[in-house]
């Protein structure tokens, strides 16, 4: 019993004079409140434990919660380590697709600066003569002749300068091509950058596969100007749908080999502040399920080995970062259009 | 004598009237151009048997060198004229199709002008 209170009930029966019914009722009174002080008592020690259960549990959390947040900190780590991972590999890929395409082209570039070099060799074999000749004539004083050997000599000078350009413009436009792409944009003249990719284009094919036959029609707008735009990366959307056309003709020709006259098309056209560039081919065609899924990654309808299935899908993203469109039409077996549509002046 | 030269990169007719301009100055040679297979077929259906060879590169867009030959040798003239191949892949695929057929003979690039000269002296 609480000590205050027995001493106060002792006290109080000790005391004299008392109502004895009144003492009786008072004692009966301190024993209730004993009782009420014995739960008191009671619950106060439960709360304590309560208490004491709940910080311990509440430590716990604590703890659990740091190990759980170190370990998302963690694998944040690894995913931002995977994510660097990722944009290595993805540009690993577009070089190696990009480098895939100038394989592809590798003869076609051979052939190319074949021909202009076997120009300026002649042309300056042609103009010795003419030197030696120009010499006896100065001898004989035969001033008209002379005349004519000089205009001769002008003329193929012209020439050699005119195809050492042309080969030195294929080899620099190969060395941009397997270059990084800066993303920077300059000034170039489109339909010459077109002329040129459809002939290495051409080229390349011709010396994988020497059936390989194509009329080739070049529809370039004479009122284009030079347009802005990241020139490289243009070049390799443009390679990538000349290239993609002829493979299509070449895989109808296996199947349709009279009556069938391959051709690809290529069509620039100035339309204000933008410029539509279209590549027709009557090749295989596509199917509508392959259509939906030629702009994926990955998404390739060549046999295994033969294509990364990422031009279209890099042409792609190449357009949408200039802000242009691209766009296909296909029927199956009769042959397939792109289209692409920039602005012409990029900032 | 008319030599019918095909090639799609037209200084080749500068550079031949060059290369032969003595024989050509003397009447011995001329030459007709045309710079397409199809501009080749052309030619000779005009001209008929003018051009009594014709030299052909064998890449060129369009109507390529080897059936222009086929056609040639095969469809269109009789007797056939005598048909050069000239070609700046000097492999053994394109000699093989080139003489099945029925190509005269077979050249390849960079032309040497000295032996071109010779040979069309055997004609």
């Amino acid at each position: 019993m609480n000590l205050n209170l027995k001493s106060l009930l002792n006290q109080l029966n000790d005391l004299e004079g008392v109502d004895p019914k009144a003492k009786a009722e008072i004692l009966d009174l301190g024993k209730k409140l004993q009782k009420d002080v014995e739960i008191l008592e009671f619950k106060l020690d439960r709360t304590e434990k309560v208490k004491q259960t709940t910080a311990i549990l509440l430590e716990e959390t604590i703890e659990e919660l740091q190990q759980k947040s170190r370990a998302v900190e963690e694998t944040n780590k690894k995913l931002l380590h995977s994510l660097e991972e990722l944009k290595n590999t993805q540009n690993q890929l577009i070089q190696s697709e990009k480098m895939a395409a100038l394989g592809e082209l590798t003869a076609g570039i051979a052939h190319e600066i074949q021909n202009p070099l076997n120009f300026v060799n002649n042309f300056s074999e042609i103009n010795q003569e003419l030197v030696s000749e120009l010499l006896e004539l100065l001898d004989q004083q035969e001033w008209e002749e002379v005349k004519i050997v000089v205009k001769d000599i002008a003329e193929n000078e012209d020439k050699i300068k005119h195809h050492g350009k042309r080969a030195e413009n294929i080899v620099k436009s190969m060395l941009q091509h397997s270059r990084k792409s800066t993303g920077v944009a300059e000034v170039f003249d489109l339909n010459q950058l077109i002329d040129e990719y459809f002939r290495l284009a051409y080229h390349g094919m011709r010396a994988k596969d020497k059936s390989f036959q194509v009329k080739m029609l070049m529809h370039l707008d004479g009122s284009l100007t030079p347009i802005k735009a990241v020139k490289q990366d243009i070049g390799r959307v443009v390679l990538n749908l000349i290239t993609n056309a002829f493979h299509a003709i070449a895989e109808r020709g296996q199947f349709n080999k009279d009556h069938y006259e391959p051709q690809v098309e290529v069509r620039t056209k100035d339309q204000g502040d933008q410029v539509k560039v279209e590549v027709t081919d009557n090749g295989s065609g596509m199917s509508d399920q392959i259509i939906d899924k030629i702009f994926q990654p990955f998404y390739t309808t060549k046999p295994a080995g033969q294509g990364t299935g990422l031009g279209l899908s890099i042409s792609h993203d190449i357009i949408k970062a200039h802000g242009g469109t691209i766009e296909v039409k296909s029927q199956d077996g009769l042959g397939t259009t792109f289209t692409f549509i920039i602005p012409k002046n990029q900032k | 004598m008319k030599v019918l030269v095909v090639d799609d990169e037209r200084d080749v007719q500068v550079l031949f009237e060059q290369r032969f301009r003595k024989e050509i100055r003397n009447d011995k040679i001329s030459f007709a151009f045309a710079f397409s297979g199809e501009e080749a077929l052309e030619y000779l259906s005009e001209h008929g048997h003018e051009a009594v060879l014709i030299l052909s590169d064998i890449n060129m867009p369009g109507i390529s060198g080897l059936e222009l030959l086929r056609r040639i040798k095969q469809q269109f003239m009789a007797p056939p004229p005598v048909v050069m191949m000239i070609t700046a892949y000097g492999d053994d695929e394109n000699y093989q199709s080139a003489m099945r057929l029925g190509a005269d003979d077979f050249l390849t690039k960079p032309l040497d002008f000295s032996i071109l000269k010779e040979k069309l002296k055997e004609i």
